[in-house]
């Protein structure tokens, strides 16, 4: 593990209109590492996490990532979302094509590999998150665990240096969280650097190097589980951990 | 009890004279197959032009996507005759001279493509923005992800609303008569008052019957077709 | 350059035409008045007779409906026109137009309608007649209002659809606009009364078309 952090940003702004949703955020994530964002509604940590791979364009600051400022005007940005993979709250599978041709389909278009050379490595993707025996069907013959499944190996195939997640389990039906979870798990132990918006406390506990808190904008307290969880230093982090405790 | 069976008589006599008719077929079946393969035409002209008019607009060009949107708006608004006539006796004035029949091909292939590209653009909006986000976060180029993700659910949403707006503007294919087209409707009315008699007339009607009840049909199985698979 | 300016937009002939265009816009303001409120009616009432008990009104409909939206409305405007004096009657140009024009828009309107009532979920009939309203006024004030929501895009559509046809007319000469403009034309040799009649056309529906955008939107993102 490097000392430089893989993921360095520095005083993000980002405005909709006269709201301003970032007021100047500063955060490093070090290769390897599961940062879990946490805060309430409104706190601007989702876009913070769309800033990481200019989902949305900020209106100040800069996000460096692998040694590359990829918010400067002449950043390729097609080229960087290769290093970089994506995991949304709502899966966002391709509805016409199947599992594995969900995943192959950035190594065809994107790296340019053979058709068969796709599919044989959408369905090593596929198996590592537990689903080779679905490749060939298509999302809507799939339950909501299954498509994130699907989702996140959407998001491997092109073997990222760091994925994130965008409340990847809050449109779960509680009883498929824990396969979803259980992929994310083993994701960590194989060494992907992971930065993960969520409201699932328990896995950030067992899982997660650093908790960050977010609130209005700013980054309030960051440490790591047990600290940010069972003893926090500021009264607002104190007042959000108490509450979701119930 | 006389004067019924001669008004009948009469009747058959001035709308299913079958002499005439038999006159005039060869006349009207030319008039089919000029509908017909004019109207093929400007399917195959309109839905591309109109496809790709979409596709340009989605690329959000200040400039292109004014104009795209201001030639949707007339030739929709426009009604087609009037612009079937501007082509047809205005160009001449400034040395082009168009054939009725290149007049309406070309009225009615801009008529589609502007339908056709406002049906497509609001099947391309319409796709949820996940889809985008998606295809974007793994490298996907906006173009590649036009191609590879978005443009086919937006066809398959904008089946429907497409059918129905082409065969309503191959029916259209009808107005060529005014500038000398000599499709089905033409025929039949030159057979109608060369021979006196409205039998051409029915057998016209007949042919158009023919030509769209099973284009009709031919619709609404591509409709349920397509709103089968998006379930 | 000249020769477009001289073509297609010569001052003198629409000073000269003007008039004669103005008398055929009123002539196309009354027809459009004529035609689509009765068409839609007419549509309505097909609809409605859609919904009927019986098998045989039901067929009739569809059959109605099916036979007058397969026929361009040219050629139905024609065989009525120069078809139905060989049945002995004879009917004034104004009236053919607007059987034609009735025929054709009662399909087409009868079909969006029929549409719309059928978007409108047998729940709604009966949670309506179980409060103990009747057949009809279920129809009326429970049914309509949502068929009529449903398909407003299409509705809005189709009467766009039903104003640019007013310009077939001018085919058995009735002196709507674009007759009077073609009139103009032929008398001058110059195709600027044309270019009049599409800018007012222009005028007059433009405005619709741009409606007609604004409710599809709206309609596909509630969706």
């Amino acid at each position: 593990m490097s000392d430089l952090p893989i993921l360095d940003v520095q005083g993000l702004h980002k405005s909709y209109g006269k709201l301003e949703v970032l007021k100047g955020v500063d955060l490093s994530v070090r290769e390897r590492e599961l940062v879990f964002i946490i805060g309430p509604s409104g706190s601007g940590k989702s876009t913070l996490l769309r800033c990481c791979n200019r989902l949305e364009e900020s209106n100040g600051g800069a996000v460096i990532f692998d040694g590359v400022d990829i918010t400067a005007k002449s950043a390729n940005i097609n080229a960087i979302r290769q290093k970089i993979g994506m995991v949304f709250q709502s899966f966002n599978l391709y509805p016409h094509m199947s599992a594995e041709g969900n995943v192959a389909l950035a190594l065809r278009k994107v790296l340019k590999r053979p058709k068969a050379e796709a599919i044989e490595r959408a369905r090593k993707a596929l198996h590592r998150v537990g689903l080779s025996d679905k490749a060939e069907n298509y999302p809507n013959q799939l339950s909501g665990g299954q498509q994130q499944r699907v989702a996140i190996a959407r998001a491997l195939a092109l073997e990222p240096k760091m994925v994130l997640f965008d409340e990847p389990t809050s449109a779960l039906d509680p009883e498929l969280v824990g396969s979803v979870l259980e992929v994310m798990r083993g994701l960590r132990e194989s060494g992907m650097t992971m930065l993960v918006v969520s409201h699932e406390m328990r896995f950030a506990r067992e899982a997660a190097d650093r908790v960050v808190f977010m609130d209005e904008g700013h980054i309030v307290e960051e440490g790591p589980p047990d600290q940010v969880f069972g003893d926090p230093k500021m009264p607002r982090t104190r007042d959000f951990v108490s509450r979701i405790n119930h | 009890m006389n004067s019924e069976i001669t008004q009948w008589d009469r009747f058959l006599a001035s709308f299913f004279d079958l002499q005439i008719m038999r006159k005039y077929l060869p006349d009207i079946i030319d008039g089919f197959l000029l509908t017909c393969h004019l109207a093929i035409f400007i399917v195959i002209s309109g839905l591309a032009l109109g496809l790709l008019l979409a596709v340009i607009r989605a690329y959000e060009f200040w400039l292109t996507s004014w104009l795209i949107a201001v030639f949707a708006d007339v030739m929709r608004a426009l009604p087609p005759l009037v612009f079937i006539l501007l082509l047809y006796f205005g160009l001449p004035g400034v040395g082009l001279n168009l054939s009725g029949y290149a007049a309406t091909y070309v009225t009615l292939t801009l008529v589609l493509a502007a339908f056709s590209e406002e049906i497509f653009r609001a099947g391309i909006l319409a796709t949820p923005k996940g889809q985008w986000e998606a295809a974007r976060s793994t490298g996907l180029s906006f173009g590649q992800s036009l191609a590879y993700v978005i443009m086919p659910q937006a066809i398959r949403m904008t089946v429907p609303p497409l059918t129905n707006r082409t065969i309503a503007i191959a029916k259209n294919t009808a107005l060529g008569t005014v500038v000398g087209v000599g499709e089905i409707l033409n025929q039949a009315t030159t057979g109608q008052s060369f021979s006196g008699n409205a039998s051409p007339l029915v057998l016209g009607a007949m042919a158009y019957l023919i030509l769209f009840i099973p284009v009709v049909i031919f619709g609404r199985w591509v409709e349920t077709r397509f709103a089968w698979r998006r379930a | 350059m000249e020769f477009i300016l001289q073509n297609f937009f010569n001052w003198e002939i629409v000073t000269q035409a003007w008039p004669l265009l103005l008398r055929g816009f009123g002539m196309t303001l009354i027809l459009m008045a004529a035609v689509i409120p009765v068409g839609c009616m007419g549509g309505l009432a097909v609809a409605l007779l859609g919904q009927s008990r019986y098998r045989a009104v039901r067929w009739l409909t569809i059959i109605y409906v099916d036979f007058f939206r397969a026929f361009p409305p040219l050629v139905l405007l024609i065989f009525i026109f120069a078809g139905l004096p060989f049945a002995g009657i004879d009917l004034p140009a104004i009236v053919s137009v607007c059987l034609a024009f009735l025929l054709n828009t009662s399909a087409y309107y009868g079909e969006v309608f029929r549409a719309g009532i059928e978007s409108v979920g047998s729940g709604q009939s009966q949670a309506a007649r179980s409060t103990g309203l009747n057949g009809f006024q279920t129809k009326l004030y429970v049914v309509l209002p949502q068929a009529i929501r449903n398909v407003l895009p299409d509705l809005v559509s189709n009467t766009l659809e039903v104003a640019k046809l007013t310009s077939l007319a001018s085919v058995v000469a009735l002196p709507e606009l674009l007759y009077s403009a073609d009139m103009a034309r032929s008398v001058t040799f110059n195709a600027t009364p044309i270019v009049m009649a599409a800018v007012l056309y222009l005028a007059l529906l433009w405005p619709l078309v741009r409606l007609l955008s604004r409710i599809e939107h709206r309609s596909m993102s509630s969706r």
